[in-house]
């Protein structure tokens, strides 16, 4: 702690500086708040409209966690499929990589008109968007295994399910963590997004009101509570990390 | 118990011969050590005996038992990092036992005692230093129920006074629980202060070369390494090796 505040001051300051910067340059400039809202009118807006958007905000997290929970299951599951049936991997290891390329938001319309405004087409897009960065860090992480442990195991007689759990799901477990995190942070921009196609509350509504009323404190509000809670999501995921990959030296930051 | 008979082994990859007629025995509770240079094939005669890959020709037998692609019969240990990262020492020592499905924790405790790792039971392998990871690697070898210890070069990566401790180390464990060892090594030093037989092979394809038995008295200490006998037995050894050594030195 002591450490972070010893090197954590300069960003802060430097984070100070701009808002400071912002907020004396819309005073002398007169920027009209539509534009561009002081960030002492965002402040304000965010906390007198508290009760008015709260709603939003848990109905955004409840979706993003569902939809991250099944997406990064699915992913993992995957990933194992493939690994331990190899001539599965054989056939979808390929297309896999592909269509990562896929930005998935761009079939967000598509689900729209299958499955509707409801809640599902909006999973599916969270999903989505959680599942490829998952299922290929996997998949890596088991590709990585280390040749000699896995020579050892092999030769101390190891069958194939002890060989998975003793030595190539521990090992790969960093990787699927680095796929989680990854994951996280993406779930909550494909809510937003999700969000906008149509829902009846969520922070993309909140966003799409508040800009099409020129309300750009608004819109400012949201994306403040987007940032916040993608790092928070973030931070979770990290957290779950530091306590069950304790077998790492800890890293000098 | 770990009789091991290593029968005209003939093993190719593709066009490439690596082994041609490899013939050699250890006997129960011998220390045999393998030593050529390097790229002969060593590797590949430890994953033939370990049962991964399946010799093209010859047999190898264990206790009577023939084990051409059997795995587990053997207990290996590979050059380096051999431990699981995400297992405790004591864990990690357990695991040859956990895959066969026979733990004991006592004597694993004992034997952790007996490397001086006590205290560190618990820590991960990150917290060990070079020769006390390869001391707990060599333990989980002892305390697998497979009778043949296969060891691939276990000091190589040490500096030379830890490998020394480590050697002495190694024989005093070894002449205490009486295994039979197949010691891999490119070091001839090391080779006759530790073994009761050495094994020279040649360049690949890897054929048995010559074989010499080290007429030395054990308990064996350090004093042996600076006797003139010693010397003459390093000289005799290095022109075995011969040519193949001029042209990897």
């Amino acid at each position: 702690m002591k450490q972070l505040m010893q090197k954590g001051w300069k960003p802060v300051l430097v984070l100070v500086l701009l808002i400071s910067i912002w907020e004396l340059s819309s005073r002398i400039f007169q920027v009209p708040s539509w534009l561009l809202p002081a960030p002492s009118l965002i402040f304000r807006t965010g906390v007198e409209d508290w009760l008015n958007y709260q709603h939003h905000i848990l109905s955004t997290i409840r979706l993003t966690m569902i939809g991250f929970l099944i997406g990064s299951t699915s992913g993992i599951v995957t990933a194992v499929m493939l690994h331990v049936i190899p001539a599965l991997r054989e056939a979808l290891y390929s297309l896999l990589i592909i269509s990562q390329n896929i930005p998935v938001i761009v079939l967000a319309p598509l689900l729209v008109v299958w499955f509707g405004f409801g809640i599902l087409p909006k999973i599916i897009i969270i999903a989505l968007v959680c599942f490829f960065p998952i299922a290929v860090s996997s998949l890596e992480g088991f590709r990585q295994t280390d040749r000699d442990l896995l020579h050892y195991m092999k030769m101390a007689g190891a069958g194939k399910q002890q060989v998975f759990w003793k030595l190539e799901w521990p090992s790969a477990l960093p990787y699927v963590f680095s796929g989680l995190k990854i994951s996280a942070t993406y779930s909550v921009m494909g809510a937003v997004i999700s969000e906008w196609l149509g829902a009846d509350q969520g922070i993309g509504v909140y966003m799409t009101m508040a800009s099409s009323s020129f309300r750009t404190d608004r819109v400012f509000v949201s994306i403040l509570f987007v940032i916040v809670l993608s790092m928070l999501f973030f931070s979770f995921i990290m957290l779950a990390e530091k306590k069950m990959i304790r077998w790492k030296p800890e890293r000098e930051e | 118990m770990g009789e091991l008979s290593i029968e005209h082994l003939f093993k190719a990859y593709g066009n490439h011969p690596v082994l041609a007629d490899m013939h050699f025995t250890v006997n129960e509770g011998e220390f045999v050590s393998i030593l050529g240079p390097s790229g002969s094939g060593k590797s590949t005669l430890f994953h033939l005996i370990g049962g991964i890959l399946e010799p093209d020709a010859g047999d190898i037998w264990l206790d009577g038992e023939k084990i051409n692609g059997k795995r587990g019969s053997i207990s290996y240990t590979p050059q380096t990092p051999s431990l699981l990262p995400w297992r405790s020492i004591l864990k990690n020592v357990m695991l040859g036992g956990e895959i066969q499905g026979n733990i004991d924790k006592n004597e694993a405790i004992e034997l952790i005692e007996y490397a001086g790792l006590s205290g560190y039971e618990n820590a991960y392998p990150f917290e060990l230093s070079g020769g006390m990871k390869q001391r707990a690697a060599f333990i989980r070898s002892l305390l697998s129920p497979q009778p043949l210890i296969c060891l691939d070069e276990p000091f190589s990566a040490l500096d030379e006074f830890t490998r020394l401790e480590m050697q002495k180390w190694l024989l005093s464990i070894w002449q205490e629980h009486h295994r039979s060892i197949l010691f891999v090594t490119h070091n001839i030093e090391e080779a006759i202060f530790l073994s009761d037989r050495i094994i020279v092979l040649s360049q690949t394809p890897a054929y048995v070369k010559e074989i010499f038995t080290i007429p030395f008295s054990r308990p064996r200490d350090e004093d042996l390494l600076l006797t003139e006998e010693f010397l003459a037995w390093k000289k005799t050894i290095y022109r075995g090796l011969g040519n193949d050594v001029q042209k990897n030195y």
